[in-house]
């Protein structure tokens, strides 16, 4: 991956909201493997059947709602973080295949596979030896 | 290691939590105060009549990295998360911290060590510490004299 496809990894779009309340940027790791690229982000709290993931116009937006029931008005004795929606979103280069996006929540962390096109897929070249 | 709370902060904010550990000393319990030095995953502690509750965020962990203990007034929970690396990968970003972390919150009041429970969902470990029976709320009812 080049410098420019790093940079194109960056928040593409600021996030945008229809539910008031805090939002916050998760971390994530981005990997990359022969065949696809990872992108793990921590939504602690998020409710996986509510995550939405969003692919149009080469940018992939994630979208994780906290469970409502958590954003009460406790007084805190300690507050340390704050309980709110997790919101991402990324420029996806052409080389994913955006039809095979596939994403799961587990232990409060977002997997997304970002398959790579076959064309770009790295491929073994035999040398013929006459 | 890097958290999310601490190092995407609005510079505003860093800079009222930095008031907030100047003052805390002269206006919170001494205990609680001193959680301002605080290194590893952030914690919630808030109290209802019956029980100190502890929320902490630890997206990735399952119960088999968890190690909670409470001795005298002390909470300690101490996290293993083991390193993900795989073979044949690359990483571009790393934000996720991994590794070994532990928070001792220090306890405002006495609790029930017997009965603490824990449990672990969707990254969110959420600790219930039931008071000790001398320190939950007892309603007093007056007498009249007669």
């Amino acid at each position: 991956m080049t410098d420019q496809e790093k940079v194109a990894l960056e928040n593409a779009s600021p996030c945008e909201q229809t539910r008031s309340g805090p939002c916050y940027r998760p971390n994530v790791d981005i990997l990359e493997k022969d065949d696809e690229l990872i992108v793990m982000a921590d939504v602690p709290g998020a409710v996986a059947e509510k995550v939405d993931v969003d692919f149009a116009d080469g940018v992939l937006s994630v979208h994780a709602p906290v469970d409502e029931s958590r954003q009460t008005d406790r007084k805190y004795l300690v507050q340390e973080f704050g309980i709110g929606d997790y919101c991402r979103s990324f420029r996806v280069s052409e080389q994913i295949d955006p039809s095979r996006i596939t994403a799961e929540c587990r232990d409060g962390v977002l997997r997304l596979h970002l398959p790579k096109s076959e064309a770009v897929k790295p491929r073994k070249i035999a040398v013929e030896a006459h | 290691m890097v958290f999310r709370y601490l190092s995407t902060r609005h510079p505003v904010y860093q800079l009222r939590d930095e008031m907030d550990r100047l003052l805390s000393g002269m206006f919170q319990s001494a205990p609680l105060a001193a959680m301002a030095r605080r290194e590893g995953p952030a914690v919630n502690v808030w109290e209802e009549d019956d029980a100190l509750r502890v929320e902490m965020e630890v997206p990735g962990v399952k119960n088999e990295h968890l190690d909670i203990s409470v001795v005298e007034n002390e909470l300690s929970i101490k996290v293993d998360l083991p390193d993900h690396d795989e073979e044949g990968m690359t990483y571009h970003r790393r934000e996720r911290p991994v590794g070994s972390f532990s928070r001792v919150v220090p306890l405002p009041v006495e609790v029930d060590a017997e009965k603490v429970s824990a449990e672990l969902s969707q990254g969110v470990l959420r600790v219930t510490l039931p008071k000790a029976p001398s320190a939950k709320p007892r309603k007093i009812n007056v007498s009249v004299a007669e």
